[in-house]
């Protein structure tokens, strides 16, 4: 127990000193992407809104989807850090948010999607 | 398709038919239990439990609506047509538990949309639609684990956690069914 626990301190320490973006990698990313699927699509709205278009627009900024107040008033601008921000905890940064969503706390998880939503942006499903 | 060397599916259809009626599981019967009922267990259900709810329901609508679809393709042969369809029943009975435990804390139930996106164009075989299929459940995964943490009431967490394992079964289910391996891809769900 004793050695795991002390094992385990070392990863964190490891994980934290590594910087977020050194081994981002979109195809580690689209696995974790697999998780949003429940809810979300690149190209079109389904319980969340659409994630092509996602970096440099405001939060809450597709039209016709139903966002809640809450994201409506956010005036978050998605770029990796607000993401980076979001995605670790939602209803941290939107308390109100209707993405009742834990987050990805694993913070090259977190890159590796980050990165991948950057690139799926620039893809011919999102360029129709 | 290796799913037709499969006799599993097919006769856990035939035992949930007889089943049926009997199915709600005490989680289940913990939520039909009404407020007081919530308010009495650990936790107060608090209007943040109402927003993950009908997040959750929202999703449910959609599952149902896409297993529709699949059932509507003409793209299913028969032991896979009555695997959807079980699932989709599983949806459906989720949906109702949700909209009204909704009800029940004082909220409005999300509505199924009049219209969804799916990808229709690219689901040109019966594989295409079991994979459609066992992509959303496994979104439904991790949705419910990404919801379970967050319920204020301890009995909801619960809830949602007796849904999450009948969805991860769904997606080993038609993971199985489309030859993929391994079956269950890791010892933990994320
Ligand atoms: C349980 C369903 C659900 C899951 C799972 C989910 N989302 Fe969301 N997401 C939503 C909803 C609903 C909204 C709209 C939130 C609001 O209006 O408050 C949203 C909004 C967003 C937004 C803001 C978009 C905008 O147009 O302003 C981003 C970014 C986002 N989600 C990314 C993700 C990512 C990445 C994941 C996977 C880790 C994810 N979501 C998982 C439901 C979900």
């Amino acid at each position: 127990m004793k050695l795991r626990q002390r094992v385990l301190a070392v990863m964190l320490a490891l994980g934290a000193a590594a910087p977020a973006s050194a081994a981002a990698d979109a195809r580690r990313g689209e696995q974790v992407y697999k998780r949003c699927l429940a809810c979300h699509a690149l190209a079109y709205d389904r319980v969340g809104p659409r994630h092509c278009g996602l970096f440099g627009r405001r939060a809450a900024s597709v039209f016709g989807f139903g966002y809640s107040a809450a994201m409506r008033h956010s005036k978050i601008v998605w770029n990796a850090r607000t993401l980076d921000q979001f995605l670790t905890d939602p209803k941290k940064m939107v308390p109100g948010t209707t993405m009742t969503y834990d987050g990805v706390r694993d913070r090259t998880e977190r890159a590796d999607l980050i990165a991948y939503l950057k690139q799926a942006g620039q893809s011919a499903e999102c360029r129709r | 398709m290796s799913f037709f060397l499969m006799p599993a599916p097919v006769a856990s259809r035939r035992q949930f038919l007889a089943h049926s009626g009997l199915v709600l599981s005490g989680a289940a019967v913990a939520l039909l239990a009404g407020k007081d009922a919530l308010a009495a267990t650990s936790g107060h259900a608090r209007s943040g439990d109402v927003v993950i709810l009908n997040t959750a329901l929202s999703a449910e609508l959609e599952a149902i609506a896409a297993y529709q679809l699949g059932a509507e393709s003409n793209l299913l042969q028969k032991p896979v047509l009555e695997l959807a369809l079980t699932f989709q029943g599983h949806h459906k009975q989720h949906a109702e538990v949700l909209a009204s435990t909704i009800k029940k804390l004082g909220g409005k139930p999300a509505l199924a949309k009049e219209k969804y996106n799916f990808p229709v164009a690219q689901l040109k075989s019966q594989t295409d639609v079991l994979k459609f299929a066992a992509q959303l459940e496994q979104g439904a995964v991790s949705a419910y684990l990404g919801a379970v943490p967050l319920f204020g009431n301890r009995e909801l967490a619960k809830a949602a956690a007796s849904i999450l394992g009948d969805e991860a079964m769904h997606w080993a289910v038609l993971r199985q069914a489309l030859g993929e391996s391994p079956v269950v891809p890791s010892a933990f769900m994320s």
